[in-house]
């Protein structure tokens, strides 16, 4: 092959190899959501309360513990699962059960999931229960939102708060 | 007619002819094909070195990072935006020239036996490049940046790996601090470090490993990665809002392809993905193959020259003291690091045939064909030859088929690599009879052990030790041919022959070549 066409052939691949590394690096373009929807994420991470209250210990159980382990109260460590709904426009959307963390079942319950829905307004009603020892949810808030496209809505939870909290 | 071209996958023969058209336009030496890996590292030390620059002006904080990184696009065009375009196309380049090179050892089955370990320590770099490119993409903190912060976090969620879920650190605009940037940047720049640790394991088991590609083709990768960079800049697309769901965003697919493929499926779905990918490259090497035989040391005829040591493609070789003493040493080959070439006995200067004795023993042999039955099978070959003027070809079992000249005047030898041929067997063909040689083997920068016509065609013109006698290279000019051919192209090789014979033809090889004096082997 002689030297002119052999540089003509290696300026031509030299493009090509330009040409994918560009085209890959930018396209094509990818959409997440359609143009007109919104998204609502549940998130939260929250402690719920202790599956049993704690108990006094009798005289007899404090002494056959260790002098330096003589508590004179039996606080279980595992917590409540912490049990959330949502219903959006009446109808369920989300229902789920998290179970605390820890090898002990004593950390935080964590929930994360992302909605997709129609762009405009909605009725939201989160329900959220963290004590198995209660009936029913514990915390509960109803709200008509309305939500622009591409618009972000964060369910939260926060006792010091109030609770839920929608932003 | 070309040899029937058996017995090797269609993905092989795929790889030979892509590596023909290429050489046929870049040459071997700078045929991209050939130098995947050291291509790799060009692209790395390109990211390192704009890298650098673009991290002494990058502002690590939720407020600065896009800032400063616009401002380096604007000020000045020519270094900062240029350098961010090259950084981003230098890193799409690697990934390219990465996941090319993966695939080209493994459709050439080079993942087992004594590459079980360049294999195997190859695998985490892969790991390395990704989460050190996807997690760069970040620092920029555009929407591209949060899309893909977002995504990558809730993959990571779905296995039980942190206490609290990552995604929470990217649900609002508040929750993003600068801590995190701080972190952002010590993975884009501890990972690639231990990326550089990683590489050098992975190249420990190769002698003269290739990490710089030649000077043309490093230009060359160089310009088009400058040259795109000019044309089409890297930009940002618009700073991070948290309260909103990125619109039309241009991905880099070299890397964040597994966003949306954990959005079309889910992030389990991914992880089994990404799971079953890395315990599928994991695995490779624990396929069976057959074993072949490995170089054996005869300490009896190792002088300790290290030339077997030098020579070793695979760094197989080492150094021990001679069990004799007086300060000599000892070849020694480890066993699984041995890839069977026979290189090493070609470099043997004991492997001569001009020795005596009805066995010959030399330093470092190959069991499955020692150099004393590579002897008596050329002396054998020989005799059985007829004609005016008898043709001796050396070939490899790798290389072009040697088996498809095979004539009356024609002796046809195959080795295990050609890098096995002690060269003193060619002027031992010529004293015994043989009016001319031809050596062949793999195509040059194509040799199936790396190395072996390199040191092959080193040791036969005189610069590489042990040389073809000066004599033998000046007198009998034109009674030795090289032609370097792959497996398929045994029409070259014919030509080759017929060159070959046109010169012994000729009158000055007639009046140069007094009647052969046949050399006997002493007793």
């Amino acid at each position: 092959m002689s030297k002119p066409i052999r540089w003509l052939g290696q300026g031509l691949l030299y493009t090509l190899f330009a040409l994918i590394i560009g085209s890959f690096s930018h396209w094509p373009r990818y959409r997440h959501l359609a143009a007109d929807e919104a998204e609502v994420r549940l998130s939260f991470s929250h402690e719920g309360k202790r599956e049993s209250a704690c108990r006094q210990r009798s005289p007899e159980e404090l002494a056959k513990l260790a002098p330096n382990m003589r508590a004179p109260l039996d606080c279980p460590r595992r917590r409540s699962p912490v049990t959330v709904a949502v219903d959006v426009d009446g109808r369920p959307a989300i229902r789920r059960v998290a179970k605390p963390s820890g090898l002990s079942g004593d950390g935080a319950s964590t929930v994360y999931q992302r909605l997709v829905l129609p762009a405009g307004e909605h009725r939201l009603a989160v329900r959220l229960r963290d004590d198995i020892r209660s009936a029913g949810f514990d915390y509960q808030r109803e709200e008509s939102v309305t939500l622009k496209p591409g618009q972000v809505l964060v369910i939260d939870f926060n006792a010091e708060k109030g609770g839920i909290t929608l932003q | 007619m070309n040899f029937p071209d058996t017995g090797r996958s269609a993905g092989t023969r795929a790889c030979q002819r892509m590596d023909h058209a290429f050489d046929a336009v870049f040459g071997p030496a700078a045929n991209p094909w050939r130098h995947l890996g050291a291509l790799g590292f060009l692209c790395f030390w390109l990211i390192a070195a704009s890298g650098l620059y673009l991290y002494a002006s990058f502002d690590t904080s939720v407020a600065g990072a896009y800032r400063s990184v616009a401002w380096q696009g604007r000020e000045p065009w020519y270094l900062g935006g240029e350098l961010r375009s090259l950084h981003r196309y230098a890193a799409d380049a690697l990934i390219m020239v990465t996941l090319l090179h993966v695939l080209r050892e493994l459709v050439l089955g080079r993942f087992s036996g004594f590459r079980r370990f360049s294999w195997l320590t190859g695998v985490p770099l892969l790991c390395f490049i990704y989460a050190s490119g996807i997690v760069g993409f970040w620092l920029n903190w555009d929407m591209l940046a949060q899309f893909s912060a977002t995504a990558t976090a809730e993959w990571l969620d779905r296995l039980p790996l942190f206490a609290t879920p990552l995604t929470r650190n990217y649900l609002s605009n508040a929750a993003v601090s600068d801590r995190l940037f701080s972190l952002f940047v010590f993975v884009h720049i501890g990972v690639p470090l231990l990326l550089l640790f990683g590489l050098w394991f992975h190249i420990q088991r190769i002698s003269r490993a290739d990490v710089f590609p030649r000077r043309a083709l490093a230009a060359g990768t160089l310009l088009t990665l400058l040259a795109l960079a000019l044309v089409l800049p890297v930009e940002s697309q618009g700073p991070a809002d948290l309260s909103l769901v990125p619109g039309a965003l241009a991905l880099d697919w070299f890397y964040q392809f597994p966003h949306p493929l954990m959005y079309a499926s889910s992030a389990g779905a991914l992880w089994a993905l990404v799971g079953a990918a890395t315990l599928f490259l994991l695995l490779l090497p624990a396929l069976p193959r057959p074993a072949a035989a490995v170089a054996v040391v005869h300490p009896e005829s190792c002088n300790g020259c290290r030339r077997c040591l030098d020579d070793c493609p695979y760094a197989a070789i080492t150094m021990v003291n001679h069990p004799k003493g007086e300060g000599r040493q000892l070849a020694r080959v480890n066993a699984d690091l041995c890839a069977s070439c026979g290189i090493c006995a070609g470099s043997c200067p004991s492997s001569t045939p001009f020795r005596g004795g009805s066995s010959l023993v030399t330093g470092i042999d190959m069991p499955q064909l020692p150099v004393s039955r590579l002897r008596r099978s050329l002396e054998q070959k020989l005799d059985a030859l007829a004609g005016k003027h008898k043709i001796v070809v050396f070939g490899c079992d790798a290389g072009v088929r040697v088996e498809s000249l095979a004539g009356a005047d024609v002796a046809s030898l195959s080795l295990i690599c050609i890098g096995m041929l002690p060269p003193s067997f060619v002027e031992y063909a010529l004293r015994c009879g043989a009016a001319g040689v031809l050596v062949s083997g793999c195509r040059a920068g194509g040799c199936a052990y790396r190395l072996g016509n390199r040191w092959t065609e080193e040791r036969l013109v005189g610069a590489r030790e042990p040389h073809l006698r000066a004599g033998v290279r000046n007198v009998r000019r034109g009674r030795l041919r090289i032609i370097w051919a792959d497996r398929g192209e045994e029409g070259a090789l014919r030509k080759a022959l017929a060159a070959l014979r046109s010169s012994l033809a000729s009158a000055s090889i007639a009046a140069a070549g007094a009647p052969p004096k046949r050399m006997v082997p002493r007793v």
